[in-house]
């Protein structure tokens, strides 16, 4: 039994904070239990913290555009919040831009971008 | 002659007269570097040279890059990289060790053995100024690449404009490692700044080809992918011009001509009033 991403909800909004290192089981897990937590709560918007994450690999960046649009078919808004320089490198040199996929620099400027729906600009102070 | 023998025969002949053959090294060397060296400085060192080549030859014979002559190498790789920082030439630099070859130059009345001795000598002190040669280049090839890496690391300058914008202004040829360690530079200064809103001023860049064209937008992708968004700016005349005659497509990048528009348009995107002071916008 592999150790699982807990997703934690506050209010409408459901946060996953990932702390590990990603392989692969936990990444599809992961996508299985936020599908399940989102129609679980109805929740309207959907975090993931990777600040904590400094490895990652293709199959890592096209899961979160994945999850991304697993999100948006079941109604929640998702946002990648704290990626690290060296990961935005990474990914870029992978070809993946994660299109479709909102970013905000920290957890907080994502969870003020979720309660400004439709606004697709980053949140300012 | 075995060449233990000449060593030691070589040996006598040097401790013998070592004050005066010592003082004779350091006259002729001082008259090279013309005054350029204290004496006292220069004393010191060959001195030490000096007993460490008797010592080599004591221990050693003519293996020169055996155990026994250690500290002779140290030494003249010590000498080589001051005289390489202190900008002499290597003709300067070669001249302090091939210069003692001439202090114990025969002459007419020398005895054949020591002329064969003196031969000897000859060989390992070319074998040791060519050593001290390479250490002198080697210390230059360093410099210059430590002034390069120097150079990267004043060229790329991130600065904070305003409260969550930040701007690079770039001066000079972009190639892949700069594009890299600024594009490293811009990404963490937007995690140090907390800043959503990055220009990337091109000003100073003398040409955009395809390649620079694709690192910029790769910065440009790697900023949004952490969730800032990012101007491009002082785009000069001739340089629009390239862009649109290689057929680059910027995409929905915001390209502004000038800096001062770029800071305009990032401080209405933050939400910001601009007004200039005669009330327009």
């Amino acid at each position: 039994m592999t150790e699982r991403v807990p997703v934690l909800k506050i209010g409408d909004v459901l946060l996953v904070s990932i702390q590990v290192d990603l392989e692969d089981q936990i990444v599809l897990d992961l996508q299985e239990d936020l599908a399940a937590r989102i129609v679980e709560s109805g929740a309207r918007g959907v975090v993931i913290d990777i600040t904590a994450v400094e490895i990652v690999d293709s199959f890592v960046g096209r899961m979160l555009a994945t999850t991304a649009a697993i999100s948006r078919m079941l109604d929640a808004e998702t946002v990648v919040v704290g990626m690290r320089p060296a990961v935005a490198i990474t990914l870029v040199e992978l070809g993946l831009s994660l299109g479709g996929v909102r970013t905000a620099l920290s957890l907080e400027k994502g969870l003020d971008m979720l309660a400004r729906p439709g606004d697709d600009r980053p949140a300012q102070r | 002659m075995a060449g233990q023998e000449v060593s030691s025969r070589l040996v006598e002949l040097l401790t013998a007269k070592d004050e005066q053959l010592a003082s004779a090294w350091v006259e002729a060397v001082s008259r090279t570097l013309r005054g350029r060296m204290s004496l006292a400085e220069l004393e010191r060192e060959l001195r030490e040279l000096y007993t460490a080549l008797v010592d080599g030859l004591r221990k050693g014979a003519f293996d020169w890059q055996g155990d026994a002559y250690a500290e002779l190498r140290a030494l003249l790789a010590e000498l080589s990289r001051s005289r390489a920082r202190q900008g002499f030439t290597p003709t300067e630099t070669a001249t302090s060790v091939l210069a003692c070859k001439d202090i114990l130059a025969p002459t007419t009345d020398t005895p054949s053995d020591d002329i064969h001795a003196y031969l000897h000598l000859g060989k390992l002190m070319d074998a040791l100024a060519l050593f001290t040669l390479e250490v002198y280049a080697k210390t230059r090839e360093e410099i210059i690449s430590a002034q390069s890496e120097q150079l990267m690391e004043l060229s790329t300058p991130v600065v904070k404009l305003w409260e969550g914008v930040v701007a690079v202004p770039l001066v000079g040829t972009l190639d892949s490692a700069r594009t890299q360690v600024v594009m490293e530079k811009l990404l963490q200064a937007l995690v140090d700044v907390d800043a959503d809103q990055a220009i990337i001023d091109i000003t100073g860049v003398p040409a955009v080809d395809t390649e620079v064209a694709q690192h910029l937008l790769k910065t440009v992708v790697a900023a949004r992918l952490m969730g800032a968004e990012c101007i491009i700016s002082g785009i000069r005349p001739q340089i629009a011009q390239t862009i649109v005659a290689l057929g680059i497509q910027f995409g929905d990048i915001v390209t502004k001509a000038s800096l001062a528009d770029a800071l305009k348009h990032a401080l209405r995107r933050g939400g910001a009033d601009v007004t200039t002071s005669g009330g327009q916008a």
